[in-house]
């Protein structure tokens, strides 16, 4: 049986923001990285660099990931939205929300919070606690929370506890 | 806090990935879903040569049910996918109890079954449960393939009973009943590792209750001390005291700036209450 070569660079073809994207990447470019750097697609954060703060959010194959914990190499044949192609030219629903509520001070966290909150199912949240445990993945250093969590349930019809 | 220079390969099939494997060895680290190994990248704690990426091997991704009461996952399953499942809750409650308590749904959504079991993070919530459980893990070589029970696969932190060219490919767990499993833990923040974790599962031919606490030391471990004093017994109040303060006297807990040993213990203790008390009251209905 022959073993294929182990290379340092990889050829990928993805869908970002509904766009293809054929590049080269070296296989240890974090896809966080691949993101910012190579399409300039900034809005995309990173806080921690090792899968705690959430703020690197974005959404691959339907699923809100953390892109500082997967590589650009492993986008290959996937689909990428970020808060870019989430926002299109105007504000989601859910960022008009936000600012309604007052839910970001200095921003850093929020497409973050935006990018998890696009794919989750309202229907399966029906109190605070649920929303605060499905936005406990994302961390905020300025709000404290509050409006974050009352923006979303404005949002989703929620009644505050 | 970028990943070290590694070499990369992508198999398409198990047979590639195990003959990567036999090749590599030693220098060569399995990729499931990252969410632990991506982040020892960037630490640089891990510094592989080869990563072996296993995201395409298709066959190690799924859940099947091998007997009419128990449930196989392979390897590369996403746990948000094994936690979305209805099969699984029917036949493996426990799973779904404790699937929402591994990381964040964002881990979840990347991070696998296997993953989780081979890193053995002696914190994280699914290996403690395959040793709940006493489950089997599956593991295969280009020679062939072993069949290893949760009793013993875990031999320290970080460090299984899988050999540098195994891969798991696959978790067997029995099904057992909702009302013969609890588990309780106890975390800073949700989503953090537990500072203390414990498992019960009763096995309901013995009146015998199987107790695994978890992130207090090196390993998942059971409590032998506790589970001798519960056998036969009724989960009595006193009984359920006697058990979790035995329990609080064998861990071994470790230190750490969550919480010192005394609270582990104290935490322990507290646990195998809070499980011991859901199962006698579901055992009582
Ligand atoms: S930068 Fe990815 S989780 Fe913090
Ligand atoms: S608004 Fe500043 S970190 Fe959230």
């Amino acid at each position: 049986m022959s073993t294929a070569q182990a290379v340092s660079h990889f050829a990928i073809s993805c869908e970002v923001n509904g766009t293809t994207v054929d590049r080269v990447v070296a296989v240890r470019q974090l896809l966080a990285d691949f993101i910012r750097e190579d399409l300039g697609l900034t809005g995309t954060h990173l806080g921690c660099e090792h899968g705690v703060c959430g703020a690197c959010t974005v959404v691959l194959d339907g699923e809100a990931v953390r892109s500082c914990l997967a590589l650009a190499v492993q986008a290959d044949g996937r689909s990428i939205t970020t808060i870019e192609g989430l926002s299109g030219d105007g504000l989601t629903s859910m960022q008009q929300a936000f600012r309604r509520a007052h839910a970001l001070q200095c921003g850093f966290c929020t497409p973050g919070f935006i990018a998890t909150l696009s794919v989750a199912d309202p229907s399966d949240y029906h109190d605070e606690a649920g929303v605060r445990q499905l936005i406990s993945g994302n961390l905020c250093r300025c709000t404290g929370y509050e409006n974050i969590v009352a923006a979303v349930c404005e949002e989703w019809g929620i009644e505050r506890s | 806090m970028k990943p070290p220079l590694f070499l990369y390969l992508r198999p398409d099939s198990l047979e590639e990935a195990l003959a990567a494997m036999h090749e590599h060895g030693d220098e060569a680290r399995p990729l499931a879903g990252g969410q632990s190994l991506v982040p020892m990248l960037n630490f640089r704690l891990a510094r592989p040569e080869v990563l072996v990426d296993l995201s395409r091997v298709e066959e190690l991704v799924g859940t099947s049910c091998p007997g009419p009461s128990a449930i196989s996952f392979g390897a590369m399953t996403p746990q948000r996918a094994a936690e979305r499942l209805e099969k699984v809750r029917s036949t493996c409650p426990l799973v779904s109890m404790m699937l929402p308590f591994v990381g964040h749904v964002q881990n979840r959504a990347r991070g696998t079954i296997g993953g989780s079991i081979a890193h053995a993070d002696p914190a994280a919530e699914l290996p403690a449960l395959c040793l709940a459980l006493g489950g089997t893990v599956v593991a295969r070589n280009a020679e062939g393939e072993r069949r290893l029970r949760a009793d013993g696969f875990f031999g320290g932190p970080f460090t299984t009973a899988l050999m540098p060219d195994e891969l798991l490919t696959s978790v067997e767990l029995p099904g057992v009943r909702r009302e013969d499993v609890a588990f309780a833990e106890i975390a800073r923040r949700q989503g953090d590792f537990a500072m203390a974790g414990v498992v019960a599962v009763r096995e309901t031919a013995q009146t015998a209750v199987r107790l695994v606490a978890f992130g207090v030391g090196g390993t998942p471990v059971r409590l032998p001390r506790a589970e001798k004093i519960l056998e036969g017994q009724e989960l009595t109040p006193a009984c359920i005291a006697e058990a979790a303060s035995a329990a609080a006297g064998e861990v071994d807990p470790i230190e750490d700036l969550h919480a010192d040993g005394r609270t582990r213990r104290a935490l322990v203790d507290a646990l195998v209450r809070r499980v011991l008390g859901e199962l006698g009251s579901e055992g009582a209905r």
